[in-house]
């Protein structure tokens, strides 16, 4: 993604900027280098999104382009949880023991809208969590019902700026800020 | 020398617990089975559901007609097109529509469209659960060129939501038949591949033949549906014994085999994509002329009274029924998702054999969990 297009570029120079000498910032860049190519997303879909993060994955828009090609089954070598259809009060439990299992660094994607906010079942309905972000920390939200495969990607796109952008203190900062949630 | 034997026939008596799920990629969604094990043999399965129940049925008590569409997309989110149809098609057998041949034709080649796509996915998602990651590639490939039709007439890639009681939202795309045409053509060619790749596999055919046999008469008494009912000989085709748009009008063959294990059940599957492409193709040439929606009232009331319609859908018959107390939504809105009765017969028919045969077992009928929760 080129340095224009990306939406936030002011916070992106004041990150970079702020509290990191010259040996930690390339440390850094080089960590961060590693991790944004090799996103290991785990799969979990619960329902129509998740045959668009199929599709994603699939020959015509192929995630492997970024480093995200490899779909582990257990959390436990995952980087990345993509919360791919709706949560019910049932799943949410199971939810956030998924994302504790995972290891740092860890970061989430709320795809669809029901994961951003309940969606089509925001209104009436009696067991739908209102957005995965009262369960755990979310980092990008991609919005559609289902998002198209490219939406996906533009996402997954954003959150290797993220990646980008992280220093040692601020990734230690945002996993105690997140497990203290 | 005694205690020890007794321990040991003690032990293989034990069963052994394990939970397959809520989080596992070969349940496809979120279904939880508590499966109990005497070594590597299954005893029993214990489907838990509701992972993610949404309530869709009390929902539908609160909405319009016109907005229900809507959510039965997101029941069998492969079959899309075909929920909307089913309760379009209650609606207008209540109101006493008469709709256009235009509309009857263009529904039926779109869920015939449907059903080709979420087999392709079947075969895609099946192949890769027994091993076969290249299944995924080829199925998916194929998948996308029936996503892009439906993008060009719909807007919608998957949840389509073309129907409307009383019509469809939008006339077809000028190129539609063309492109359908097209894929046609494509599809003739690329369905021989697939055989190729899967149902000649000897690997394929060692863990599938003579696995998970169910039989006409347990078909008949669990009242599984769909290819995976007709794979045990049960002739349930709603298409054939209760035609609605235009099913009729078409020539094709019910897919039946006798066999009823979980390869007859994939063949029964493929067969399928090749009796569509045959009713797509007696269509396409000849959709009449004529308005593609009737004009309803802004706000549609049902008379009071109860409506029942059957579909069929890519996994089984769907029955939609309707008690209306006359107002403009529904008094009680019940579905019989195909899904949620085949999700029944799991335990009975993957007794006694071996915990790896259940993920081609469950595989082989096709679930759609958020069917079966609704």
């Amino acid at each position: 993604m080129k340095y224009e297009e990306f939406g936030d570029n002011e916070s992106l120079e004041l990150l970079k900027d702020t509290g990191s000498n010259i040996l930690l910032t390339t440390i850094d860049d080089v960590i961060n280098w590693g991790r944004k190519n090799s996103l290991w997303p785990l799969t979990f879909a619960t329902s129509c999104c998740g045959i668009e993060m199929m599709q994603t994955g699939a020959p015509r828009h192929d995630f492997s382009r970024f480093g995200m090609e490899v779909y582990r089954a257990s959390p436990r070598q995952a980087d990345v949880i993509v919360v791919a259809g709706t949560i019910v009060n049932k799943m949410a439990p199971v939810l956030k023991r998924l994302y504790d299992q995972m290891s740092e660094p860890k970061y989430v994607v709320a795809m669809g809208a029901c994961a951003i906010s309940g969606g089509p079942f925001f209104l009436n309905s009696y067991c739908v969590v209102k957005g995965v972000d009262h369960v755990i920390p979310v980092d990008v939200y991609v919005p559609g019902c289902p998002p198209r495969p490219e939406a996906l990607l533009y996402g997954m796109l954003q959150l290797q700026r993220m990646i980008e952008t992280e220093t040692i203190k601020s990734r230690k900062l945002r996993s105690a800020s997140h497990n203290s949630k | 020398m005694d205690i020890q034997v007794k321990e040991l026939i003690a032990d293989e008596k034990q069963e052994y617990i394990i939970n397959m799920g809520p989080q596992h990629p070969s349940t496809h969604g979120v279904l939880r089975l508590v499966v109990s094990l005497q070594g590597e043999i299954v005893k029993n399965i214990e489907p838990h559901i509701g992972y993610i129940h949404r309530g869709i049925e009390k929902m539908c008590e609160s909405i319009t007609y016109p907005q229900i569409i809507h959510l039965t997309d997101r029941m069998d989110y492969l079959s899309a097109h075909i929920n909307n149809e089913a309760v379009c098609l209650t609606v207008e057998k209540a109101l006493e529509v008469d709709i256009t041949d235009r509309i009857k034709v263009i529904r039926t080649i779109m869920s015939e469209l449907t059903r080709i796509q979420s087999h392709q996915l079947f075969w895609a998602s099946y192949g890769m659960d027994l091993g076969g990651q290249t299944c995924f590639f080829y199925g998916l490939r194929d998948r996308e060129k029936i996503l892009d039709i439906f993008e060009e007439t719909c807007g919608g890639r998957m949840l389509v939501s073309y129907n409307c009681p009383g019509g469809l939202m939008y006339d077809i795309h000028p190129n539609f038949q063309q492109r359908v045409k097209d894929f046609i053509k494509y599809f003739r060619k690329a369905l021989p591949e697939y055989d190729t790749i899967l149902t000649g596999n000897v690997i394929f055919r060692e863990r599938s033949i003579g696995i998970g046999p169910l039989t006409l008469k347990d078909a008949v008494s669990y009242g599984v549906t769909g290819p995976s009912g007709r794979a045990s000989g049960f002739s349930c085709d709603v298409r054939k014994h209760e035609p609605y748009s235009a099913y009729d009008r078409v020539n094709f063959n019910e897919v039946i085999y006798n066999e009823g294990d979980t390869y007859h059940r994939y063949l029964a599957r493929i067969e399928e994509m090749r009796e569509s492409m045959n009713i797509i193709e007696q269509l396409i040439d000849n959709i009449p002329e004529g308005s593609y929606a009737i004009k309803m009232k802004p706000i549609i009331k049902l008379p009071e009274g109860e409506y029942f319609q059957r579909v069929e859908t890519a996994r089984g018959e769907l029955d939609v029924f309707i008690i209306s107390d006359g107002n403009k939504n529904p008094f009680r809105l019940k579905f019989r998702s195909p899904n949620f009765v085949n999700l029944g017969v799991l335990n009975h028919i993957s007794k006694g054999f071996k915990i790896a045969d259940l993920v081609a077992i469950a595989g082989s009928l096709d679930f759609v969990i958020p069917d079966i929760d609704r």
